[in-house]
């Protein structure tokens, strides 16, 4: 693996923007949903995603670190 | 119109230059989409950025040797030089673009992919990488100069290094112009801000910080577009409400279907939106201009040359195959999606600003879908990918272009005898000229679009043939220097003298569209005539080599021959024990099979 595990970073990243999107998919005018997204909570749900994602990087990454 | 794909061929298709993406400078509504970010867009506008330069300035502490900024230190596993290697290409040109000409062509878009990518990456995989990675050299030019000659190689570094800056100065210009376009940001400060991104990243980390970038890009790019995609198709009743629709509309425009097929309409070129019939489509698209891109430039092939060893480097465009292949449903399905809710009506329309030519800006489809689709926050993530599919545009021709010059021009011609420690001094400050120079080019385009199309056409005749000298030059040991140097030239020749005998149907005869010696022939588009001019250029180019080269001594005796050429060079053999997905002969023919499997699934 090279010096930096491209999945560190990657995985901080996707995390990162996952709480910021489920966060503000809690927050904000569901007004917004229907207005958009054919009614549903993208950012709530992709947010989901995207956190899952990261934390799946990170997990990889963690796995690979030389003990 | 930004007609396709990769940027390098850009510069072999009918593309007029983005400048019709948008209406006058300073406004946010010009081009017809605005879009109004909320402090949370910005937020993660922020963070995608901080993690892109935190990138680069981690990697500085690595790096200690001219090999590590340029090449990677050859250190990379198989997977991440995968993802850089379609990552270096998913820049605007392909996201913007793909989706415009989803809702031009319909599916049959997909033949840019299905035909004109993964045959020739599958190619370059098994075939091509082992005399690119085995032979040690450097770069793609250095490769020509240990097989041909050092005028093969400086040519072809020449030509290189001025498209990847022109290259680069166009996505710059697209992404500043877009962004002034739908958010009203300032032109000149957009072009700053993206050159001095992408330079700290590149100045910082070089080609690793590039590829890890690519990498992130990839996955941004993949995650952020797909909503899109899947809200598009839940609004216009899925598949089966979406192909009614395309029939729907392929009826009212007379061609009954062809949006809806790939293949069924290609009997004839006036049968489909393309307007090019399946010989042309295979020979110019799938071979000429596909091989000529994905087996030949230095752009891509850098990333695989990246890798930690031959396997890897092997593996590398044949794991890219995989995602590829899947592109059409990211990238041309939105175009596809956005041209049926257009003429479908109702709620779920949506509306395509108008373009001067009085038809719908098909430009704009993917602006115009993330307004549609996205609220606040996924609006941030859609904006943030756009952005990063430029800036990996960008930064994968300015990586290509100062290892170009630094390696292939400056220590071959100005300073043979540089240290390790200039060489990095070198491409960094390469780096800092060549995105000056692109800057220099997006204003050009602002102001001279004939000029800058004229260069377009210019490197399409210079790389159209480019695939036959190394199809000549792996494979029979017996092509020469000269050979391959003068049958470069009778190709470009070719190229411009074949241009200068057609035109388009419905094009005056000009300098630009061509037929200005004389009109021999009409092609029922432009996107035939370049086809056409590949495949005349490819077959001047190859038997321009083969008869020079007969007719010229043998310029490297077998012994140098040895790891260039095909039958001088001892066969790649699989480490034992090496799993069978891990076998590129194995993973060519899984990527094979299931592109001819989505050829006739989408027949």
């Amino acid at each position: 693996m090279h010096q930096l595990d491209v999945r560190l970073p990657m995985g901080l990243l996707f995390l990162t923007l996952g709480i910021i999107l489920v966060v503000f998919g809690v927050i904000s005018d569901p007004a917004i949903y229907a207005q958009h997204s054919l009614g549903q909570n993208v950012n709530l749900t992709w947010g989901a995603l995207f956190a899952l994602f990261g934390v799946t990087m990170l997990w990889l990454a963690r796995r690979a670190r030389p003990s | 119109m930004i007609e396709s794909f990769p940027s390098a061929l850009l510069a072999q298709l009918p593309i007029h230059l983005p400048l019709a993406l948008t209406g006058g400078a300073g406004s946010a509504t010009a081009g017809g989409v605005a879009l109004k970010l909320a402090g949370v867009d910005y937020l993660i506008l922020a963070v995608y950025f901080s993690f892109v330069l935190g990138i680069g300035w981690v990697l500085k502490k690595h790096l200690k040797t001219s090999t590590d900024f340029f090449e990677s230190g050859r250190s990379l596993p198989a997977w991440i030089c995968a993802l850089g290697f379609i990552g270096a290409n998913l820049g605007a040109q392909e996201v913007m673009g793909m989706a415009a000409s989803g809702a031009k062509y319909g599916i049959a878009t997909s033949h840019f992919y299905w035909v004109g990518a993964i045959p020739a990456m599958i190619f370059v995989g098994i075939f091509m990488m082992p005399f690119y990675y085995g032979s040690k050299a450097r770069s793609v030019p250095e490769y020509l100069k240990l097989r041909f000659d050092e005028k093969t190689r400086t040519f072809n570094a020449l030509s290189f290094a001025v498209m990847t800056v022109f290259s680069s100065g166009i996505s710059m210009f697209a992404l500043a112009k877009l962004l002034n376009a739908i958010l009203g940001w300032n032109f000149d400060a957009c072009i700053f801000i993206s050159s001095v991104i992408v330079l700290i990243y590149i100045y910082t980390g070089g080609l690793t910080s590039a590829i890890y970038n690519e990498v992130l890009q990839f996955f941004l790019i993949v995650l952020g577009f797909l909503p899109l995609v899947l809200l598009g198709l839940k609004d216009i009743g899925g598949w089966d409400g979406l192909m009614q629709q395309l029939g729907a509309y392929s009826e009212a425009q007379g061609m009954p279907g062809a949006w809806n097929h790939s293949w069924a309409h290609l009997n004839e070129a006036s049968a489909n939106p393309i307007g090019i019939e399946w010989f042309g489509m295979v020979a110019g698209l799938g071979f000429v201009l596909s091989f000529g891109y994905w087996c030949t430039d230095f752009l891509v092939i850098q990333r695989a040359m990246a890798a930690k060893d031959m396997n890897s480097a092997r593996r590398t465009p044949l794991i890219a195959a995989i995602p590829k292949m899947m592109f059409p449903a990211l990238v041309i399905l939105p175009g596809m999606l956005a041209i049926a809710l257009y003429h479908k009506g109702g709620t779920a329309a949506i509306a395509l600003p108008m373009g001067a030519d009085g038809h719908p800006d098909y430009n704009m489809v993917v602006p115009v879908m993330i307004a549609k689709y996205f609220p606040n926050g996924m609006l941030g993530i859609g904006l943030t990918a756009l952005m990063a599919s430029f800036m990996s545009g960008m930064a994968g021709n300015v990586t290509a272009f100062n290892t170009v010059w630094t390696y292939d021009l400056y220590q071959r011609w100005i300073k043979p005898d540089a240290s390790d420690a200039h060489l990095i001094k070198v491409g960094r400050v390469t780096t800092v000229v060549g995105l000056m120079i692109s800057a220099v080019c997006a204003y050009a385009a602002t102001k001279f679009n004939n000029i800058m199309d004229m260069l377009q056409l210019i490197f399409g005749f210079v790389n159209a043939p480019l695939f036959a000298i190394f199809l000549c030059g792996m494979f029979w040991k017996r092509a020469t220097g000269h050979g391959a140097f003068f049958g470069l030239l009778t190709g470009t020749l070719t190229a411009a003298f074949f241009q200068g005998n057609t035109v388009p149907a419905g094009e005056t005869a000009s300098l630009l569209k061509g037929g200005w010696m004389s009109v021999q022939h009409t092609f029922t588009s432009s996107m035939a005539q370049s086809f056409w001019m590949a495949i005349f250029a490819f077959s001047g180019c190859f038997l321009g080599t083969i008869i020079i080269s007969l007719s010229t001594a043998p310029n490297r005796t077998d012994d140098e021959l040895r790891g260039l050429v095909y039958s001088l060079t001892e066969k790649v053999v699989d480490q034992q024990g090496t799993p069978w997905y891990a076998r590129p002969a194995v993973l060519g023919v899984i990527v094979l099979t299931l592109t001819v499997a989505l050829n006739i699934v989408f027949w």
